[in-house]
């Protein structure tokens, strides 16, 4: 009796979840490949090797890797910095650690506007840097904006990942170790290193996974299609250019995205497989 | 504690190579304008519904000009609305010439001190080599039978059209709108908004640009009617046949976009003389029949009745002097707690 | 005691002092810096004119908007999102690990492809929007829209915070519980739910600042009515910055009045996760 009403809750909740998620992430998905293959493959062909296509490929994918670096190495010093040491404010510091997180998009792009912008209180300083080196570093509506803009909003996601990790492992480990005498990056290697090792790469792929699929802040910060376009800024010319054909073709480049978002899915998913069966041998 | 610093070194080591490569890259973000390498790159700042037109005109330009100096010509797009195009300039978006929506966009740019006064005046036909109007577009049939603004204020009758606080566009659908009832109620202020107050009730989308106003009517099927520039309107029956129809108003309003160079940009980029060269050429008579194929009017007359087929040369058109110029009308009825606000808060 | 052994940790890790220049140069360099920027604009105005601005009725539909939408979102997050960490914890069937595997997606997916797709396919033209349609329920450019949208970036925040606290959870509690001839529903709200309490808090804040805030995917999908309040708070801030006559000012202040609300969610949302974790290890 009781076994069976068992059994009723029991499908009855994978039926919701099934049909909840079949809603609202699978038929998406499935709305994508279909409205980009509608025209056959060879306006989808033509959509994905078209010269701005390419190029907002290589600004995604430069924005990204730079990103992806960049956040690696601080999301890590970051979480030992907020997980081993006690300090005043530390509350207040992982906080604003946190603030891209939720933070508007929007915001952010403003916020780089308002900073680097031509009118923006930080433009005399890097017209200084700029002189004075003889460079020529422009911070808005270029390339480097839109890394920049990439690194905020994925600033919190790898030490997010981290810090409960490193929360719940304690500090005996390496404070033992410190007796010893080890240097602080051996330590780090040696005995932090394993603990954090799959929370980081998890944290890497959702930082990457960002990174590519990052509208709002760098909409506000990258202008010249076919130089500092990004893919889903691309999606959107594309979107809002108005003829029957680049409906379709939005829907290619955003099938290419969506490819990319699988890929990052399945690699997520393998190591999250390799991480658990690791703790539990 | 030296081996403490050794981590210190490291991560100093890599934090540098991490700054030093993003400085690579800011240099090769940097230094693609001018002229360095025999090609050449110019940026063209416009607003949404120029995106064929100008994908047309630059190759066109380009062939001309590879003609006569045997150089490559680049120019590089950018697309969006006119306000937010105008403001990303002022903020550092390295155009070399404007093409905007309005006078007004290309004014604030000039009050940043990026434009150097007079720029009106130094193109042929106050700097518009091109204009539009605004008209109706209907699904086919005209079910609902809309033929003028009267039809649009009636109960049932669904519109779309942009927000005028964020749409160059919809200003001047507002304007037009504005025109045709202080006609009809001979300048009676308080019936006039009624009547806007009214069109703008059966407003069900206002999407924040022209583009994707015509987007959610055209592709995601909301409305009855479309307020819409001519040249979208044109360019939505070309892409969907038989699926619209245009109804001309019996008055509009003569929509003039501008253009201009970016004085601080070009002399920066070393760009002034292509720049001019640009925007001059898009007077010449081949440039205005790919105009005239885009569906926006030919500033040239001659050209413009070769049109005369496509475009609705009969309609009564105001213009925006009738509102005392750009500033004055944008101040009596966007700019905040303006007439706009005043009816649509209501 | 305790004390002591902090000071001694202090002490025994290196690392301290290079650790802290990075974290705070960097974090201001990349965050606080360029959001102080945000700040100062916004401090150019009057306070007078300041709470004049926000108190627009504009203004105020579009908070009640933005942050309705996103609660009423978080809510429907926070019940499926339990209920589908639980049936990807307890459950075995077929196609679990899809299922685990796509929970991201909406992390993945730009904002824009997500606010694109779902209004094609909840508009007339769509095939979900038709069906909807049929029942009396207009989807795409109202609230509801805006509400699905939400739903959609949200999904991962309460799942994700889940799973790890359910999958720790030992079973012997809740078989004791079923050996002392509690009911299923007693085992869950006395035992189980006092556990996920905190990361459901986590994940519920997490969606609710994230819906707040959002832009890309709310903006395609809502119908940027004054009129029917299908404004949100990021449209506002654009549109002030789009308008004929730019108003960074504007723009800057109720971009503040976000993000205060966003720094206060997340500092709660940290609390509540130190008291956890203080009370786990405990």
């Amino acid at each position: 009796m009781k076994r069976s009403r068992e059994k009723i809750v029991k499908w009855l909740l994978i039926g919701i979840t099934v049909i909840f998620l079949l809603f609202m992430l699978v038929l998406p998905m499935v709305e994508v490949i279909y409205r980009a293959l509608k025209d056959g493959l060879e306006t989808y062909k033509t959509a994905l090797t078209a010269k701005n296509t390419l190029s907002a490929l290589r600004v995604t994918l430069i924005a990204t890797v730079i990103a992806l670096t960049v956040n690696t190495i601080l999301g890590i010093i970051m979480a030992w910095q907020v997980t081993k040491f006690d300090f005043k404010g530390k509350n207040i510091l992982s906080t604003l650690i946190d603030i891209p997180f939720s933070i508007s998009p929007v915001i952010a792009g403003l916020a780089f506007i308002m900073t680097f912008g031509r009118s923006g209180w930080a433009k005399p300083v890097i017209d200084g840097i700029n002189n004075a080196l003889g460079t020529d570093i422009v911070l808005v509506f270029s390339v480097p904006a839109v890394v920049l803009a990439t690194i905020f909003v994925t600033f919190p996601f790898i030490s997010r990942e981290i810090i409960p990790i490193l929360h719940a492992q304690g500090r005996t480990e390496e404070e033992a170790a410190a007796l010893m005498g080890a240097s602080g990056m051996t330590i780090f290697r040696k005995v932090t290193f394993p603990h954090i090792k799959w929370g980081l790469v998890y944290g890497m792929i959702l930082c990457t996974a960002r990174a590519f699929g990052e509208f709002g802040a760098v909409y506000a910060v990258s202008k010249a299609r076919g130089k500092t376009f990004t893919l889903p800024l691309e999606v959107d010319a594309l979107y809002m250019s108005g003829t029957a054909d680049s409906i379709t073709q939005a829907f290619a480049v955003s099938s290419l995205l969506v490819g990319m978002a699988v890929i990052v899915l399945i690699l997520k998913n393998i190591v999250e497989y390799r991480g658990k069966s690791k703790k539990s041998v | 504690m030296n081996k403490g610093k050794y981590f210190a070194g490291k991560v100093t080591a890599i934090l540098l190579t991490v700054v030093l490569s993003m400085g690579i890259f800011t240099g090769c973000g940097g230094s693609n304008e001018g002229q360095d390498s025999g090609s050449i790159t110019i940026t063209n700042v416009s607003y949404d519904p120029t995106r064929e037109l100008y994908t047309a005109y630059n190759e066109l330009f380009a062939a001309h000009y590879k003609e006569e100096t045997g150089k490559d010509i680049e120019i590089v797009q950018s697309h969006g609305g006119s306000g937010s195009q105008a403001r990303s300039v002022i903020e550092g978006n390295d155009a070399d010439v404007v093409t905007l929506a309005l006078a007004h966009d290309i004014t604030s740019i000039e009050d940043a001190g990026m434009i150097d006064a007079g720029w009106l005046d130094e193109f042929p036909s106050n700097s518009s080599p091109y204009t539009s109007t605004i008209v109706f577009l209907v699904r086919s049939g005209n079910e609902k039978g809309i033929h003028d603004w009267d039809d649009l204020i009636k109960d049932g009758i669904e519109v779309i059209t942009p927000d005028p606080k964020s749409s160059g566009g919809a200003c001047w659908n507002f304007l037009a709108a504005w025109d045709y009832a202080d006609k009809k109620y001979n300048g009676d202020e308080e019936l006039m908004k009624d009547f806007v107050a009214k069109l703008y009730n059966n407003v069900i989308v206002m999407d924040s640009g022209a583009r994707g106003a015509t987007t959610t009517f055209v592709e995601n099927g909301q409305g009855d009617v479309l307020l819409a520039w001519e040249n979208e309107a044109l360019l939505a029956l070309e892409q969907y046949p038989g699926e619209y129809e245009i109804v001309t108003p019996s008055i509009s309003i003569l929509a003039e976009p501008s253009v201009a160079i970016v004085d601080e940009n070009v002399e920066k980029n070393n760009t002034a003389d292509v720049a001019k060269e640009y925007l001059e050429y898009l007077y010449t008579d081949d440039a205005q029949r790919i105009i005239g194929e885009n569906y926006y009017r030919p500033s040239n007359e001659t050209i413009l009745n070769e049109f005369a087929d496509t475009f609705d040369l009969s309609v009564n058109l105001c213009t925006i002097d009738d509102f005392g110029g750009w500033d004055k009308a944008y101040a009596d009825f966007f700019a905040d707690g303006a007439i706009f606000d005043e009816i649509y808060q209501q | 005691m305790k004390k002591a052994g902090r000071r001694k940790g202090k002490v025994v890790i290196p690392g301290f002092g290079i650790t802290m220049g990075i974290t705070v140069s960097m974090l201001s360099i990349l965050i606080l810096i360029p959001l102080a920027s945000v700040m100062a604009y916004s401090f150019k105005m009057s306070p007078f004119e300041f709470v004049k601005l926000i108190t627009k009725p504009g203004v105020v539909n579009a908070f009640a908007t933005s942050i309705g939408c996103a609660f009423v979102a978080a809510v429907i997050n926070a019940v499926f999102g339990v209920m589908i960490a639980w049936v990807l914890v307890r459950y075995d069937f077929f196609g679990k690990r899809f299922i685990d595997g796509i929970i991201e997606l909406p992390f993945a997916l730009p904002t824009a492809v997500a606010g694109i797709t779902l209004t094609k396919m909840y508009s007339d033209n769509g095939f979900l929007g038709k069906a909807l349609e049929r029942i009396g329920i207009k989807a795409a450019y109202t609230k509801i829209g805006i509400i699905i949208a939400m739903v959609f970036i949200g999904i991962p925040f309460v799942v994700r915070a889940i799973q790890p606290v359910l999958e720790k959870l030992p079973k012997s509690c809740e078989e004791a519980g079923l050996m002392l001839g509690a009911s299923r529903a007693v085992i869950f709200r006395k035992i189980i739910f006092p556990e996920i309490m905190p990361p459901l808090l986590t994940g519920f804040g997490l969606a609710l600042a994230r819906g707040i805030g959002e832009y890309g995917s709310v903006i395609y999908i809502s119908g940027n009515s004054e009129k029917n309040k299908t404004q949100v708070v990021s449209y506002i801030i654009m549109q002030k910055l789009n308008s004929g006559n730019v108003d960074y000012e504007g723009a800057a202040a109720i971009a503040l009045i976000l993000l205060i609300i966003s720094f206060i969610m997340l500092f709660a949302i940290n609390i509540v996760q130190h008291v956890a974790s203080k009370r786990t290890s405990a």
